[in-house]
């Protein structure tokens, strides 16, 4: 076991796949030099200038490049430096990579990756940098879209990623970059769509993705001590989204909390509270309950950041009047 | 992909690219200066050659407009008429494993790289066996068998793409080339530009074509660009050199996209080519193209590609029966292969939730 952070587990991911497959190439604003978040350090030393391209400032033709490149049979990984940057090359994301494989009938395939750094996490970096948007990519069939909750999470889904063979954008967690854990050694490899039970419990359901896991961790701890017992599950990829292990979870505690960083308004919660009102109705004793980011542009003077942000208290608070409410679960079975 | 005929049809041949000097060959690049040009002179049956293929996409259009009249085509449809010179006389350069892009304006393209008609047919006109199954329609014509890798109709969104097409190209120096063609309009949005700065600080195999035919959509070319020419006056800011050629002639076409893409595989990185034109019809088949002075359409009536390279065969020694021989043949089979198209079956509606991932499925959730 070696002890890495989220962002060296990035890099060690990148080296692991580039060493297994020389399909594999980078490129993106700065990966040469290690990147802005520091998670390509020492790789074009390593695999060489033509396995790791620099590009200018054009998003739009680093995933345009990307496109190209997997439908020649590469397996890019292209670097959107904060996610925030989708909106400039979205035609690329949602027009042409999501959907070229469909609108020719099956004649090209799309092995790339699309990673960068997302989300909020109280780091003052305001609307344009700040933002959590994995909901944006949730709108588009033909997406992909996984975002780490910790170190091994970074390193076993983006190694996962990278050999899949359909396009996937990768969220990291701008604030989850110095996170350290222990990641087992040797190849690491997760399943996409395999959500994760983080801490069993059977009175509430918590559901959690990156950042928002270890949210509901610290809310989970705190319920305990209230003698309340909370599952946190960690969903690790929102397509394909492990419907079945939230739905499994809500059979045994009739009662739903998703926790999600991006805004509330058609936020991916929204999708899985659905997925649950329509499927789990009667297993469910209170209403579905949805802790989002705030329905406004991301402020950055901290007291205001942190009235939009998702926190643990609210998570607590949003539990409790769950399991105040309601009827008393039919889902005791 | 089912692009077969059933039996007893005989559909047209694709157009062959195998009769072609500078089509298929060794994977060798000429020695430097063995050619004036990239595209080695033309026999006389070449240039017959060459005439036929741009009768046969002039014909194609023109039946695929008739059909878009009767109501047979579902959805919008832009025709390449008056534009085939640029179509034929690019993919008479290419060879197969090169790449070439284009627009929504495509149909010319794809056939012109050996799509198979029939098969772009029934992709028009919503028939069985349509080449993209029936999920990309006359937009989205795309061939990757033939190396055509797709028509874009997001304005200027397949340049990048082109510029992945070459980086891969380059990165295994496989001698591959990329070429992409788009229209005057294209110069003026960002992805152009980001595009042409990529290729040329990278060094990329690849030969962007500007189609310029003077409208972008409605709207005369000249009144939305602060330059002379769209193309043409834009690439040095790219440090390439100014390229202007006769998009009419399929022979000045020939000699220019020759010279881009052989310098492509010589590692000489990219070039940005305007190719004057005129399309005879409208925008899209929707489109009467009203807007267009008269005197103007039939100025470039006159330099009608087919016209022009009928006088040149003529004027070679080729007898003008002989011209209006293929012509007829050619009218004749597309009139019979429209007909054994739309006598097709219409595509099993269960086709449209195949193909979004690379298994086959589209289920997004467990």
């Amino acid at each position: 076991m070696a002890e890495l952070t989220y962002r060296q587990a990035v890099a060690a991911a990148l080296a692991q796949e580039m060493a297994r497959d020389d399909r594999v190439v980078l490129l993106g604003e700065d990966v040469g030099s290690g990147g802005v978040f520091k998670t390509t350090g020492g790789l074009r030393e390593r695999f060489g200038a033509d396995r790791v391209w620099d590009t200018p400032i054009s998003e739009q033709a680093i995933a345009g490049a990307a496109m190209g490149a997997a439908m020649a049979g590469l397996r890019p990984v292209a670097e959107i430096m904060f996610a925030d940057f989708y909106a400039t090359c979205w035609d690329q994301v949602a027009n042409e990579i999501a959907k070229v494989r469909y609108m020719t009938g099956g004649q090209v395939s799309l092995p790339l990756v699309l990673r960068g750094a997302n989300g909020s996490g109280g780091l003052g970096f305001g609307s344009q940098h700040g933002q959590s948007v994995e909901n944006w990519a949730m709108t588009v069939p033909g997406l992909k879209i996984a975002s780490p909750a910790g170190p091994a999470e970074a390193f076993g889904l983006l190694a996962a990623a990278i050999r899949d063979d359909d396009p996937v954008m990768v969220f990291e967690h701008k604030a989850l970059y110095g996170r350290k854990e222990a990641v087992p050694d040797g190849e690491q490899v997760l399943p996409l769509g395999q959500a994760r039970v983080v801490r069993p419990g059977a009175d509430v359901t918590l559901v959690g993705l990156s950042i928002t896991v270890g949210t509901c961790v610290a809310a989970a701890a705190e319920l305990a001590g209230e003698g309340i017992e909370a599952e946190v599950i960690d969903l690790r990829t929102l397509v394909p989204l492990d419907a079945a292990t939230v739905l499994g979870s809500v059979a045994r505690t009739g009662r739903l909390v998703v926790v999600e960083e991006n805004p509330g308004q058609l936020g991916w919660g929204a999708s899985v509270a659905a997925i649950a009102a329509q499927e789990a109705f009667g297993d469910l004793a209170a209403p579905v309950t949805r802790v989002s980011g705030g329905n406004v542009p991301l402020p950055v003077a901290a007291p205001l950041e942190a009235e939009v942000d998702v926190t643990a208290a609210r998570v607590v608070a949003a539990s409790r009047a769950v399991l105040a409410g309601g009827r008393e679960p039919s889902g005791t079975r | 992909m089912d692009g077969s005929a059933s039996p007893g049809e005989r559909p047209p041949a694709p157009l062959s690219r195998g009769t072609t000097p500078g089509a298929p060959g060794p994977r060798t690049s000429p020695a430097r200066g063995e050619h004036a040009s990239g595209a080695p002179p033309l026999a006389g049956a070449d240039e017959l050659e060459l005439f036929a293929q741009m009768c046969f996409l002039r014909r194609f259009e023109e039946r695929a407009d008739t059909l878009y009249r009767q109501g047979l085509i579902h959805g919008p449809v832009h025709l390449g008429l008056g534009q085939e010179a640029i179509a034929v006389g690019a993919a008479s350069v290419l060879r197969p494993g090169d790449y070439s892009l284009g627009t929504y304006r495509g149909h010319a393209h794809a056939l012109a790289r050996g799509a198979p008609p029939d098969a772009v047919l029934a992709e028009l006109l919503g028939r069985e066996g349509g080449i993209c199954g029936g999920k990309g329609g006359s937009m989205h014509i795309t061939s990757v068998e033939h190396g055509y890798y797709g028509s874009y109709a997001i304005v200027g969104a397949h340049l990048p793409i082109a510029c992945g097409l070459a980086w891969a190209a380059r990165i295994r120096r496989s001698g591959q080339v990329t070429v992409c063609f788009f229209g005057d309009g294209t110069t003026n949005i960002g992805a152009f530009h980001e595009a042409v700065n990529l290729a040329a600080v990278w060094r990329l195999p690849v030969a962007f074509v500007c189609e310029n035919n003077w409208y972008m959509e409605y709207t005369p070319i000249g009144d939305v660009i602060p330059v002379a020419l769209p193309a043409a006056d834009r690439a040095a800011a790219y440090g390439l050199p100014r390229i202007v050629v006769d998009g009419n002639d399929v022979s000045a076409v020939r000699q220019v996209v020759g010279d881009a893409v052989r310098a492509a595989r010589d590692g000489d990185g990219p070039s940005l080519i305007e190719a004057q034109t005129y399309r005879l019809k409208g925008h899209s088949a929707a489109d009467a193209a009203a807007y267009r002075p008269g005197e103007e359409v039939a100025r470039w009536r006159e330099r009608d590609p087919l016209l022009l390279a009928r006088a040149a065969l003529v004027a070679d020694g080729t007898a003008a029966e002989k011209l209006d021989e293929i012509d007829a043949r050619i009218k004749a089979d597309l009139a019979e292969l429209a007909r054994q198209v739309l006598a097709r079956p219409v595509p099993d509606p269960a086709g449209a939730w195949t193909d979004v991932w690379s298994d086959g499925s589209w289920q997004w959730r467990n």
